[in-house]
């Protein structure tokens, strides 16, 4: 009998119906959104550099901005990702009540961020449209503050949903997600701090 | 019974009892309330297909009165203000509300059918990204038919769309239009990559997907990056005029050309994006006419990659007259050159394919193989214009609107048409009429070439871009008439495609799954496809799997027999690069949250644009509504325990 | 004036000269290819089998085919070496157009604004400074460094016979330069979309004899000459209260300077940025009726009985 060629037919075994941990496409998804969401900061950045690196002497308003509130402000929002990160393990290791402390706790972190945030743009000697350099710094703050409240809602439906009950260490990817997110919103603001209150102290634009 | 965390797909063969599980899982509602709630992507693609054709006829009608106006010298149909918002809302509609949402159309329908799966990654954010298309093309209408219409052109420069010098509403609607329309696009992004990534039919390995899924996948993951970039200058803009910023005007530090880094940043890879796709159903459907694979495959994904990554660091070449530093325009012309070498590629593979091929001439090989000469006039004049001291004399010319019409014409529109053709009788079930084709073809071929060939030389002539007339002695009244003359007869050859795609919806000739006997996997379903696209998950050997006896091919794909899942909506995962099945996905039923969540999401736009804010508020607090309602976990879907309770499976 | 005044397949100056022969080259390439390409297609297009529909396609089998790979060694290589040799002649007249050979002889501060030219002729000596407005003149075959400044949006200041295009934008000064090889007038004109009246927004550079060019200026320096008749003092009078809140004329009280200046109006071949041609029926026309000639400019209609209007333009026309 002649040789027949070979049919290829996939017969996987035992494989994951659903998403298991971490493994599906919503964390995918979610990823995407993380993609996009960062270039925007790119661009905010941009905008930021590209202003005052054609722009006039003493462009920055602040040459020595005040870290008083914005340094442990950002220590705090970081923090709170370590704590998100404790309660996303407390799903893992099927500990609720870690998970409940873990949501909650880096929810009223990011409500405290907010808050100091909202004491340091009122505390600032200029307003959204004194100068270029103003409305940058209300709006890229502002956007990152967009996406802390954001970031607020998903640890709140994180909280409640842990609450009820759903989760568990194979089923969590909405958990892994919505943590994920918060990490994204975090990292942002490291690089819109470092470019607001440490780069005038490094000389760019003053 | 629960269901359980892990299964082994059961393998079978295609049956009558099958089939009926299937449709009964997988269709959608008739009627109003499926109308709202689909998420089969065959109906949001072709949805998306009919309302950018309507896009298109729209700007169409705006360019035809413009000739009308050009046609001659000093003429006063059109007053200024009107001519101005007429171009400037006929590159809206052309650039943003057709020429991306049809190819997102076409793919959206193709995608599953060519990757072997049941729908796409995301079904219900496909259809939440039609709808707010559709507002965003409604929102950004409604303020034209206002006679407040955008009116700075499509890329919209400032100071002049700043409020000192466009008090009105034109440049708002324009703005919180923009931002809208790129949230739809943005979603779109995020389907198609992870569509691409994880939901193709086991087997098929990266270098066996169809080129046009390159095409939309390279397409869509510059889009995912470079969209932010004019959704951020439009809300800049709007925030200048509305809350006193100072992003772009120089009196208080502001930068006018940030507006232009941002636009063109994002706007040139657009360019690509909106051709790309194109590209690749020429070179997939190209091949079948050919009655072989399509010459150099490998080449082809890779040049298609390649236009995408040189396509972010050219942004540059648009802003040549700005005073830039010259060595900073040096790099970008020489980009500019050289992003040629991969259009060059998609060219000599396409004539190859003629040559070395056996064709055979239909209405859908004349549009795939026409295209191929209207994209080298177009690729050349964009070479001439890559050339920093040539493009001081041809930017802001006619010769730069001769080369963005045959690009956009040639690389976009003519396989849009060949696409229809080709497709059609798989999306109807009928073929459309060959001989009322050839009559479209060549008006349309005819007319386009009569209007847009002869624009060259009214460049060269000095023609400026964008006014609305003309003095007699510049040397371009007889080219301007010519043109018009040619404007429309093209516009006789799309009205008589239109009349092809109704006559042949009612009276085509009936199709059967494979007229073509073409290649790709969407040929073995029938056609129109069943909802659930495929009664067994396909697994794939090789490029063209229904070639394979012919080519004789040394392994052969399974088409008839394969996983069945047929244990709820599913259909299969599979890993990014080889595609191999790792997991069972379950689908979500039909939702009408993308509609309400669209509807809200417009909602906070318009309160916006009228700074009604407590409509704003209404529409904020809606959305979130309705995606925490999208995103509440299911058991169904996996999202959370206890499992369902697995219904009792048929034989 | 040629049958093509705002082509730029002639040139008439240096800087122009540099970029014409790379447009011809890449022109000649892009003309070359597409036939070859035309050709190409053609050919593989006659070779086909069969025309019609569907039912044909079953007729002609699938084959294999040749890889094909010639297609793209040669095709690549011949692009390649094309792209190569625009790019190093791209960049070699990059470097030569950037800057005038010679130093250049004098400097011009063009203003581009809403539909009109302003154009300041500086000089070392305070008294020699002039304004004038959409007609440049330069002396022949020297080079004159232009400073483009943007007044309120973007336009693009554009010669084609002697330069290519660049813009005037706001906050910043761009630098272009001109240097006329022969004597001409030479249109201009604003390329970058500025509004209503972007389409009537040209200018002409008059290109002459040294000689010729110091009599002009010269000439524009003096003020303008007093009124010699009843009619063309209260024409002076009318200009002065009503003109002069936009308008500027030497040696009058009418010295406002967003609009262009008139002092010596009847000297320039063209009026309302070359839309018009200069004389005294159609400014008399202009001054009544500029929102039906420019519609959407700046200039109001003026409403004038017809002796204020004979003596406006008794006035306007010393204004040599």
């Amino acid at each position: 009998m002649a040789d027949s060629p070979a049919i290829a037919l996939a017969e996987p075994k035992d494989i994951p119906v659903g998403p298991i941990g971490r493994h599906g496409i919503g964390y995918w998804g979610v990823g995407t959104l993380v993609a996009t969401e960062a270039a925007l900061f790119a661009y905010l950045l941009f905008s930021y550099y590209y202003t005052g690196a054609s722009a006039p002497h003493g462009w920055v308003l602040e040459p020595h901005p005040t870290l008083k509130l914005a340094l442990p402000d950002t220590i705090l929002l970081v923090a709170s990702s370590g704590v998100a990160w404790i309660g996303e393990r407390g799903i893992l290791d099927q500990r609720p009540g870690q998970a409940l402390w873990g949501f909650g706790g880096a929810f009223v972190m990011g409500v405290v961020f907010a808050i100091v945030q909202g004491y340091e743009w009122h505390s600032k000697p200029f307003s959204l449209g004194t100068s270029s350099f103003a409305s940058l710094y209300y709006v890229t703050t502002g956007f990152h503050m967009a996406h802390v409240i954001v970031g607020l809602g998903i640890l709140a439906a994180l909280f409640l949903w842990t609450a009820l009950d759903y989760f568990s260490p194979r089923r969590r990817l909405t958990i892994s997600a919505g943590v994920l997110y918060w990490h994204f919103v975090d990292v942002v603001w490291l690089f819109v701090f470092s470019t607001y209150y440490i780069s005038p102290y490094l000389g760019f634009g003053t | 019974m629960k269901a359980a965390a892990y299964r082994t797909p059961r393998i079978g063969i295609d049956s009558v009892q099958h089939q009926a599980r299937m449709t009964e899982l997988w269709e959608t509602e008739p009627g109003l309330k499926g109308f709202l709630s689909t998420v089969d992507h065959k109906h949001i693609g072709t949805r998306y297909i009919v309302t950018a054709f309507v896009f298109l006829v729209f700007g169409g009608l705006e360019a035809l009165l413009m000739r009308l106006q050009l046609a001659g010298p000093n003429k006063e149909l059109l007053s200024p203000e009107q001519y101005n918002q007429l171009f400037s809302t006929h590159g809206m509609t052309m650039i943003f509300l057709y020429a991306l949402p049809i190819l997102s159309g076409f793919s959206n329908y193709l995608w599953p059918l060519l990757l072997g799966s049941r729908d796409m990654a995301f079904p219900r954010l496909n259809a939440f990204s039609y709808w707010i298309y559709l507002a965003a093309g409604i929102f950004l209408y409604v303020g034209f038919l206002m006679g407040n219409g955008p009116n700075d052109g499509w890329f919209n420069y400032v100071p002049f769309a700043e409020r000192d010098f466009n008090p009105g509403l034109n440049q708002d609607f324009y703005s919180l239009g923009m931002v809208l329309f790129g949230i739809s696009t943005t979603v779109g992004a995020a389907n198609f990559l992870v569509t691409a990534m994880r939901t193709r039919a086991p087997g098929m390995s990266l270098d066996r997907m169809p080129i046009l899924i390159w095409g939309t996948l390279t397409a869509n993951v510059a889009n995912l990056l470079v969209v932010p970039a004019v959704s951020l200058a439009f809300f800049l803009l709007w925030m200048d005029r509305q809350f006193g910023t100072h992003f772009f005007q120089p009196a208080n530090a502001g930068q006018p050309l940030l507006w232009q880094h941002l636009f063109w940043i994002f706007a040139h890879p657009w360019v690509y994006a909106i051709v790309l796709p194109a590209m690749g159903m020429v070179s997939d459907g190209l091949p079948v006419f050919c009655r072989r694979p399509v010459v150099g495959y490998t080449l082809l994904v890779l040049s298609t990659v390649a236009t995408m990554i040189l396509g972010f660091g050219v942004w540059v070449h648009h802003m040549f007259a700005t005073g830039l530093p010259t060595m900073g325009m040096a790099f970008f012309s020489g980009a500019s050159l050289v992003i040629v070498m991969p259009s060059a590629v998609a060219i000599f593979a396409w004539l190859a394919t003629i040559w070395l091929g056996r064709p055979v001439v239909t209405t859908a090989f004349l549009y795939f193989a026409s295209m191929i000469l209207l994209f080298v006039i177009g690729g050349v004049s964009g070479f001439m214009t890559a050339s920093v001291p040539v493009d001081w004399q041809l930017t802001d010319t006619y010769f730069v609107v001769a080369h963005i019409h045959y690009v956009l014409i040639g690389i976009n529109v003519f396989p849009v048409l060949g696409a229809v053709y080709f497709w059609f009788p798989k999306m109807t079930g009928r073929l459309m009429d060959e001989r009322l084709g050839r009559w479209n073809f060549w008006l349309t071929f005819i007319g386009f070439n009569l209007a847009f060939l002869p624009m060259h030389l009214t460049g060269l002539w000095g023609m400026p871009r964008r006014i609305y007339t003309y003095p007699d002695g510049m040397g371009w009244d007889t080219l301007n008439m010519i043109t018009t003359v040619g404007s429309f007869l093209l516009a006789v050859g799309i009205l008589l495609f239109v009349v092809n795609v109704v006559k042949s919806l009612k009276s085509g000739v009936l199709a059967g799954a494979n007229p073509w006997d073409a290649h790709t996997l969407e040929w073995s379903v029938p056609s129109p496809p069943p909802p659930y696209n495929f009664a067994v998950i396909p697994t794939i050997a090789s490029r063209h799997p229904l070639w394979e006896d012919r080519l004789g091919e040394p392994a052969r794909s399974s088409i008839n027999r394969g996983m069945l899942l047929d244990e709820g909506k599913e259909t299969i995962a599979t890993t990014p690069l080889d595609a191999e099945p790792d997991m069972v996905l379950e689908m979500p039923e039909d939702s009408y949250a993308p509609f309400l969540s669209a509807v809200a999401t417009t909602l906070i736009f318009v309160g916006v644009l009228v700074k009604l804010w407590i409509l704003a508020a209404v529409g904020a607090v809606a959305t979130i509504g309705a995606l925490v309602a999208w995103l509440w976990p299911r058991r169904e879907l996996r999202e959370r325990e206890p499992p369902p309770v697995q219904e009792a499976v048929h034989g | 004036m040629s049958p093509t005044p705002l082509g730029y397949l002639e040139a008439a100056g240096e800087r122009a000269q540099i970029i014409l022969p790379l447009t011809w080259l890449t022109l000649t390439i892009s003309i070359l290819v597409c036939l070859v390409i035309a050709i190409l297609l053609w050919m593989g297009v006659r070779r086909a089998r069969l025309a019609g529909g569907a039912e044909q396609m079953r007729q002609v089998e699938i084959i294999h085919g040749a890889p094909g790979t010639q297609w793209f060694t040669v095709g690549l290589t011949i692009t390649a070496v094309l792209l190569f040799i625009t790019l190093v002649w791209t960049m070699v007249a990059l470097a030569k157009g950037a800057a005038p050979a010679a130093p250049t002889a004098m400097t011009l501060d063009v203003t581009g604004m809403q539909w009109w030219w302003e154009i300041r002729y500086d000089s070392s000596e305070p008294d020699k400074t002039f304004i004038t407005a959409n007609e440049i003149h330069i002396p022949v075959g020297m080079p004159v460094l232009v400073r483009l400044h943007g007044g309120d949006v973007i336009h693009s200041f554009w010669v084609p016979r002697l330069s290519g295009k660049t813009d005037t934008i706001p906050g910043q000064t761009n630098i272009t330069w001109l240097q006329a090889s022969q004597p001409g007038r030479y249109r201009g004109q604003c390329t970058e979309y500025c509004g209503a009246q972007h389409a009537h927004m040209g200018f002409e550079v008059v290109a002459e004899s040294p000689a010729d060019f110091e009599r002009w200026r010269e000439h524009q320096l003096q003020p303008a000459p007093p009124p010699a008749t009843p009619e063309q003092q209260r024409g002076m009078q009318l200009v002065q209260y009503r003109c002069g809140l936009c308008h500027e004329v030497r040696g009058t009280l009418a010295a406002a300077v967003s609009a262009p200046d008139l002092t010596h109006v009847m000297s320039r071949r063209t009026i309302a940025a070359g839309t018009l041609t200069n004389g005294a029926g159609v400014l008399g026309a202009w001054i009544e009726g500029a929102q039906q000639l420019k519609p959407g400019t700046l200039m109001p209609n003026q409403d004038l009985t017809a002796q204020q209007l004979s003596d406006t333009l008794a006035y306007l026309e010393t204004l040599q």
